[in-house]
C-alpha cells in the first residue's frame, strides 16, 4: 500500500523521540552535567539525544589528542627552568606549514652554540596540529597540548606564541599524557642504566 | 593479444620508457589518438583513470602521463607523450575517453599544456585572467619564500614574522600584464554562458500546453546544496535542464604545488585536507604510492590497522553522504543527525588512535604513527558487531521504502553503464551503473585479498541506486571490520626506525586506493631529493563531476540538487 514506507519511517523518528524521554527517566534527572552519565551517553550504548551541553559539559579528550605544541621544562633545584630542548631544529625542519622558528643561543664568550634555545616561536594561526614535531623530537622536549580553548581577542598580538607562552612543566605533561610519560621515562631509565653499565665496564 | 604485437604497427612511434624507475610506453604525439583507440577497442583498456602532466624543467620537456585500466580489473597500462616545454601541444583524448575532459583542462590550466581538439579548453581551477601556469617549476607565487621546505629562515636564527608584514595588502597579488582590476569585465562568464546549449527559436512553444522560456540560472557558488563553494550554470527550458556546466576552483589552493615543495613526510597531514571526510583513506593512498617507490612494506599488524582505519573511514563517509543526500532531498536534518550520531562514535575511535577526529595524519611510510591504544579494539568490536549493524538496519527501514525518497530518486540522474566507464566515473557512482569495479578487488592492494566481502553493485545508475550501493558498502565494510578485529595479530606497527627525512629513490609511482568517493590515485615522481618532483592527485570527486552535466540533462531543476548529492563531492578534493 502506498504510504507504508512513510509510516515505517515515522515510526523510527517516534522511537528516537521517545527514547530521549525514556533515557531521562532512566537517569532520574541525573542525565546531564555528570561525568558518568556523559561517558554513557557518548559511548556505544548511547540512547536518546546525543548532544553535549558545552561548556557546562565537556567531552574528555583521549591521551593522544593533539592541539598546539608546548615546550616541556623540568624544574631544577633552585626552581629554575631546565628546558629539554637542545635547539637541534628537527621540529622546525619537519613542520609541514613551517610555523616554528628557533633562535639558537651562543656562548657569549666562545661564540659556540650551546644546546638551549634563546627563543622559540610558534605561529598558532599557521600550525595545523599535525603533531609531527612532537613525534620526531629526539629529546621529548616538544609535546602536543590538550587545551583546545584558544580563542583570544587580538589576532596580531596574541597568536605568535613565544618561549614563555609555550613553556609548561614536566608535571603538566605527566598529568595530560600519563601513559606516554611512563613509557618515555622507562626508556630513558633503561638508556641511563645501559650507559652506567658501560661506564663501569670501562 | 599483448601490446608487444602492436609495437610493430607503431614502429618508431612507440617505445618502452627505459628510464630507471619508470614504467610504460612513450608514444609519439602524432599517433597518440590512434594508440588510445587501439588500446581501448582492441586491448580492452576502456577506463582512463588519470591524465596529468609533469614539467621536467632540466630536460626542457613536458610529459603527459596517462593511466588506463580494464574495467574488468587487472593491472593498468601507463603511456606518456613527451613534448617540448615551450608551447607544448598534445592531441586531446576527449573524443576517445570523455573522462579526460576535466583532467585535460586541469593540465592546461596548471601546466600550460595545450590539448588540440579539446572542445572546451578553458581554465578550470584558476580564473580566466590568471597569469601563468602555477605548476610549472619556474612559476612563483606572490608569497614566495623558497622553492623547497624546510625554509632556511626558521633555524638556527629564526626570526618570527607574519607573512602579511613582508607582503602587505595589494603587493600580495599578481596580475597579468595590461590588467587593471578596476576595469575588469568578466569575459570568461560571458563566454561560458554563450557556449551553453540553447533552444532555437523554433523549439519555443513547440505545441506543448505550456509555453516555456529559456533562462540561465547560476546555482551557487553560495548554495546549500553544493556542500561548499561550487557553481552550476544551468540552462533551463522552463523547469527542464537543457545544459549544465559546473564551475569549480573556489576552494583551490594548489595542493599539488604545496606538495612539491614539502618533503615526503610533510605531505601526509596535507592529504588529510583533500577529502576531509575520509582522511585515513587519503593517507592510505599516499603512503602506498611512496612505499611503492621506496620498496618497503609495512608489518602485518600495521596492515590490519590500516585496513581497519580505511574501512571505518568508509562507513563515516557513506553515513555522511546518505545524511546529506536526504538533506538535499528535503528531509531536513533528521536523517542527517541520525547518521552523524554513529559517525561521532567512530570519530571517537579516530581521536583516541590518531589524536584528531578528522585530520588524522595517522599513516607513515612503512606502517602507522603509533600502536592502537589499550581498549580500542574492544570498542571497535562492540561497534562493528553490535551497534553499527543495528543502526544501519534502522537507517534502511527509515529511508529505503519511504515513498517520497523513492519518487525523488528513482529514475533520476541516470548514468548508463557505457557512459559511466567512458566518463571515468569511480566509486559508488560507477558501481551503481552496473560496473563491478572496486580497486580493492580489481587490483587488490594492502591485504584486501584476505578478506571475504562482496563488491556492492546495482544496475540502474540512478540516484536511488547510488544510495543503495552506499548502504550496502557500509554493510560490507562492517563485514571486513569483523574479520579484521578477529584476525589482527600482535607485533610491530612500523618497519625500521621512524625517520623524518625518508630516502626515496628516483622513479615514478601511481598508488591508488578505493576511497569512499571512488578511486583515489597519487602519481608521484621522485628525483632522489627530499621533495617530490611531481605530486599529482587523481581525485574521484573531481573526475566524477565530468559526467554531472550529462546526468542532469532532461531532468527538473530541483533534481540537480539530488543528483549532486548522490555523486557525493567534497570540495576540498574537487578544487584541491
Amino acid at each position: 500500500m502506498y504510504g507504508i514506507g512513510l509510516i515505517k519511517g515515522l515510526g523510527v523518528t517516534l522511537k528516537h523521540f521517545i527514547e530521549t524521554y525514556l533515557d531521562d527517566i532512566r537517569w532520574l534527572g541525573r542525565r546531564y552535567y555528570r561525568d558518568e552519565s556523559l561517558a554513557e551517553r557518548q559511548g556505544p550504548h548511547a540512547r536518546g539525544i546525543f548532544t553535549v551541553q558545552y561548556p557546562e559539559e565537556k567531552l574528555p579528550v583521549p591521551e593522544e589528542f593533539r592541539c598546539i605544541p608546548f615546550l616541556v621544562y623540568e624544574v631544577g633545584e633552585d626552581g629554575e627552568r631546565l628546558y629539554r630542548c637542545t635547539s637541534c631544529g628537527i621540529c622546525s625542519k619537519v613542520c609541514p606549514p613551517q610555523c616554528i622558528w628557533i633562535v639558537r643561543s651562543n656562548d657569549p664568550e666562545t661564540g659556540r652554540p650551546i644546546p638551549s634555545p634563546t627563543e622559540f616561536f610558534i605561529d598558532i594561526d599557521i600550525c595545523m596540529n599535525c603533531g609531527l614535531c612532537a613525534e620526531y623530537c629526539p629529546f621529548d622536549a616538544i609535546k602536543m597540548d590538550h587545551d583546545y580553548e584558544l580563542a583570544s581577542y587580538d589576532r596580531l598580538a596574541d597568536h605568535i606564541y613565544n618561549k614563555e607562552r609555550l613553556s609548561k612543566p614536566v608535571t603538566y605533561y605527566e598529568s595530560i599524557r600519563p601513559m606516554n610519560f611512563a613509557f618515555e621515562e622507562a626508556a630513558r631509565a633503561e638508556k641511563e642504566a645501559a650507559k652506567e653499565a658501560r661506564r663501569k665496564a670501562k | 593479444m599483448t601490446l608487444e604485437e602492436y609495437t610493430d604497427r607503431f614502429t618508431g612511434m612507440l617505445n618502452f620508457d627505459e628510464r630507471k624507475g619508470y614504467e610504460g610506453y612513450i608514444v609519439h604525439s602524432e599517433r597518440l589518438v590512434e594508440f588510445a583507440r587501439t588500446i581501448r577497442d582492441e586491448l580492452g583498456y576502456d577506463y582512463l583513470s588519470s591524465v596529468t602532466g609533469v614539467d621536467y624543467l632540466p630536460d626542457e620537456q613536458i610529459e603527459v602521463v596517462y593511466h588506463a585500466y580494464r574495467s574488468q580489473g587487472g593491472p593498468g597500462l601507463v603511456f606518456k607523450v613527451q613534448v617540448p616545454r615551450i608551447n607544448p601541444i598534445v592531441p586531446s583524448l576527449v573524443s576517445i575517453f570523455p573522462g579526460a575532459d576535466f583532467q585535460e583542462r586541469e593540465a592546461w590550466d596548471l601546466l600550460g599544456i595545450r590539448f588540440e581538439g579539446h572542445p572546451n579548453l578553458r581554465r578550470i581551477l584558476m580564473w580566466e585572467g590568471f597569469h601563468g601556469h602555477p605548476l610549472r617549476k619556474d612559476w612563483e607565487e606572490p608569497y614566495f619564500e623558497e622553492s623547497e621546505k624546510p625554509f632556511n629562515s626558521r633555524w638556527p636564527e629564526g626570526k618570527a614574522f607574519r607573512i602579511e608584514e613582508n607582503k602587505p595588502f595589494k603587493k600580495n597579488v599578481q596580475y597579468p600584464p595590461e590588467f587593471t582590476p578596476d576595469g575588469w569585465i568578466p569575459e570568461a562568464d560571458t563566454a561560458l554562458y554563450s557556449g551553453m546549449v540553447r533552444l532555437g527559436a523554433k523549439d519555443a512553444g513547440n505545441g506543448r500546453s505550456l509555453e516555456t522560456d529559456q533562462i540561465l540560472v547560476n546555482l551557487g557558488p553560495q548554495h546549500p546544496s553544493t556542500h561548499g563553494v561550487f557553481r552550476m550554470v544551468v540552462s533551463l527550458d522552463g523547469e527542464e535542464i537543457a545544459d549544465l556546466q559546473p564551475v569549480l576552483g573556489y576552494l583551490h589552493r594548489n595542493h599539488e604545488k604545496i606538495g612539491e615543495r614539502n618533503t615526503y613526510l610533510m605531505n601526509m597531514p596535507f592529504t588529510d585536507r583533500l577529502d576531509y571526510l575520509a582522511s585515513m583513506g587519503n593517507n592510505f593512498g599516499y603512503a602506498l604510492a611512496v612505499e611503492k617507490l621506496m620498496g618497503i612494506t609495512p608489518p602485518e599488524r600495521a596492515e590490519y590497522i590500516r585496513v581497519m582505519m580505511a574501512e571505518l573511514t568508509r562507513i563515516v563517509s557513506h553515513l555522511f553522504s546518505i545524511g546529506t543526500l536526504l538533506n538535499d532531498l528535503g528531509a531536513f536534518f533528521t536523517p542527517m543527525l541520525y547518521a552523524l550520531t554513529e559517525r561521532e562514535l567512530i570519530l571517537d575511535i579516530f581521536e583516541a588512535v590518531s589524536g584528531s577526529r578528522m585530520m588524522c595524519n595517522y599513516f607513515r611510510f612503512g606502517g602507522v604513527a603509533r600502536d592502537l591504544p589499550e581498549g580500542i579494539l574492544e570498542k571497535v568490536y562492540e561497534l562493528v558487531t553490535e551497534r553499527l549493524p543495528r543502526k544501519v538496519d534502522e537507517l534502511d527501514t527509515y529511508l529505503t521504502d519511504n515513498e517520497i525518497v523513492r519518487t525523488r530518486s528513482i529514475g533520476i540522474g541516470v548514468l548508463p553503464r557505457e557512459q559511466a566507464i567512458e566518463y571515468s566515473a569511480a566509486g559508488p557512482v560507477l558501481r551503481a551503473s552496473g560496473v563491478g569495479y572496486d580497486v580493492r578487488r580489481a587490483e587488490s592492494y594492502s591485504i584486501y585479498d584476505r578478506f571475504d566481502f562482496d563488491v556492492a553493485i546495482r544496475h540502474n545508475g540512478d540516484v536511488y541506486d547510488r544510495y543503495l550501493v552506499r548502504l550496502e558498502e557500509i554493510r560490507q565494510s562492517l563485514r571486513i571490520l569483523q574479520q579484521v578485529v578477529r584476525d589482527i595479530p600482535d607485533g610491530e606497527f612500523q618497519t625500521g626506525k621512524p625517520q623524518y627525512q625518508v630516502r626515496v629513490p628516483p622513479g615514478e609511482s601511481y598508488g591508488r586506493v578505493e576511497n569512499p568517493k571512488g578511486e583515489l590515485g597519487f602519481y608521484i615522481v621522485s628525483n632522489g631529493k627530499p621533495n617530490p618532483w611531481r605530486y599529482h592527485i587523481r581525485s574521484p570527486s573531481f573526475i566524477n563531476l565530468t559526467a554531472f552535466g550529462e546526468m542532469c540533462k532532461g531532468h527538473k531543476i530541483a533534481d540537480v540538487v539530488a543528483i549532486l548529492g548522490s555523486i557525493d563531492i567534497v570540495l576540498g578534493e574537487v578544487d584541491r
